[in-house]
């Protein structure tokens, strides 16, 4: 009987997507199946993030063709909003990437936010870790980005493309910052419209004011893949490192991750049978019988993690 | 698998055949988001072969076809062949359009699940899929 992970090492399509269906619930077959597949070298994750509308999906379905002429296998996350109130959620950015259809190459999935903050889904940084162990590279992560929390793309993220439409004026003044900060590349998308060549010199004016060297701002035409080699140049460039922070984007990631995982997992191996522990503890609480501190430091005696 | 079965609804929604509007199909995928289901929506013009290649990749529970262009007898089938051929026979293939009773009953001896006709309170739709997903979950735990 052959495992899950070498049906997905052998490229099977089927057994990829049932493998991300257990990582990004974080199922333990999940956790199994990544640390059975190992590293996946260093596969180039970059965000895309911007408001809706702005051509997010166009530009991503136009750069996997240009990466697919280079024989690139390209994997695609597409984050977009849960219902807060339904949990329910529509995802339709596969509707601007269907000429991949059939392409065993371009591997697309849909993810819902899931409540998360910062319109990243919770199973995304696993979802990433294993579209790069699985061989894809790059591995692309689509968010909806409206200038709140988007740091957290930074996280999953080795470089960061804000995508922008012009138009959005009033829209851009008021997440120009949130979104300027994390942009490692500014793409003015739709530079068919009218107001494309405004936008770009408001985005340079706004971006010397960053902490951070200004980052390249790039004109393109998804829907005719005007501008994308330059575009594709850039993330090279990014990619390849050349003094561009990688490496240190990388390491920050790495840790930050270490802590969450590690902490995540003890967590889960304290609360195990603790149920009813809790409940009594947090009754006495409620109850204004024991102060939180009191009946946590009770919760914790004994364990000496 | 306790968790695996209260993660949401996975449900493709696609518009297959070759005439223009998909107004139905759209009110079907909003209809279900609200019902708390995540709807993968892909739009117009689906042959079998999109379809299937994304329900695979997305691993979805469910396929919803809306198809008005009387090429049930046709489509159907062959997006059961194609799920099969994948290994993806534990999806759930389901839809709606104008189909007669005796069709519907062939289909479904094929293994294709219930069809609805224009004009379903969605209710019975959501209702149907959440009990169907249920127990094909269960069974491949
Ligand atoms: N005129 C023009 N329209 C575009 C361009 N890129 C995308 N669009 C259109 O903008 C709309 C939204 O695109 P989409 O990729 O779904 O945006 P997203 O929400 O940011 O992912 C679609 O109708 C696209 O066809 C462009 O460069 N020029
Ligand atoms: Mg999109």
């Amino acid at each position: 009987m052959s495992s899950l992970a070498d049906d997905i090492r052998a490229g099977d399509r089927r057994a990829l997507a049932r493998g991300l269906t257990l990582v990004e619930n974080d199922l333990a077959a999940g956790r199994d199946l990544l640390v059975a597949l190992g590293a996946g070298g260093g596969a180039h994750r970059i965000g895309i993030t911007g408001p809706p509308g702005a051509g997010k999906s166009t530009l991503v379905s136009a750069l996997a063709a240009m990466w697919r002429r280079e024989d690139r296998q390209v994997g695609v996350l597409a984050v977009d909003p849960s219902s807060p109130f339904t949990g329910g959620a529509l995802l339709g950015d596969r509707i601007r990437m269907l000429t991949h259809s059939g392409d065993d190459g371009v591997f697309i999935r849909s993810l819902a936010s899931r409540g998360a903050l910062g319109g990243l889904a919770v199973g995304i940084y696993d979802a990433a870790d294993l579209l790069a162990a699985a061989g894809f590279d790059p591995v692309v992560i689509e968010t909806v980005g409206v200038g709140q929390g988007e740091v957290e793309i930074c996280r999953a993220a080795d470089t960061t493309v804000v995508v922008l439409a012009p138009g959005a004026g009033d829209v851009v003044q008021g997440m120009k910052a949130g979104l300027l900060e994390i942009a490692d590349v500014l793409v003015v998308n739709q530079a068919d419209r009218e107001g494309a060549d405004g936008l770009v010199s408001a985005l340079e004016s706004a971006a010397e004011l960053r902490d951070a060297p200004a980052p390249p701002i790039l004109k393109t035409v998804a829907t005719r893949s005007e501008g994308l080699e330059a575009l594709c140049a850039a993330l090279d460039a990014r990619g390849a490192d050349a003094g561009s922070g990688l490496a240190e984007r990388r390491l920050d990631r790495a840790r930050a991750r270490l802590r969450a995982t590690v902490d995540g997992r003890r967590a889960d191996r304290f609360w195990e049978g603790r149920s009813d522990a809790l409940e009594a503890a947090a009754r006495a609480v409620a109850a204004g019988e024991r102060s939180a501190e009191q009946a946590a430091t009770e919760l914790l005696e004994g364990d000496d993690a | 698998m306790n968790a695996a079965d209260e993660r949401p609804i996975r449900i493709l929604v696609a518009k297959a055949g070759l005439d223009g509007h998909d107004r139905g199909a759209k009110v079907v995928a909003a209809g279900l988001r609200d019902a708390g289901f995540e709807v993968i929506y892909t739009g117009l013009r689906q042959t079998p072969e999109m379809i299937v290649d994304a329900a695979v990749q997305e691993d979805v529970d469910a396929v919803g076809l809306s198809l008005h262009s009387g090429a049930h007898m046709t489509l159907f089938p062959r997006v059961l062949e194609l799920l099969r051929e994948r290994g993806a026979e534990q999806i759930l293939l389901t839809g709606g359009g104008i189909i007669p009773e005796a069709d519907m009953d062939a289909l479904s001896a094929m293994g294709v699940g219930r069809l609805f006709g224009p004009g379903t309170p969605l209710a019975d739709l959501e209702a149907y899929i959440r009990a169907e997903v249920a127990e094909r979950r269960a069974t491949a735990s």
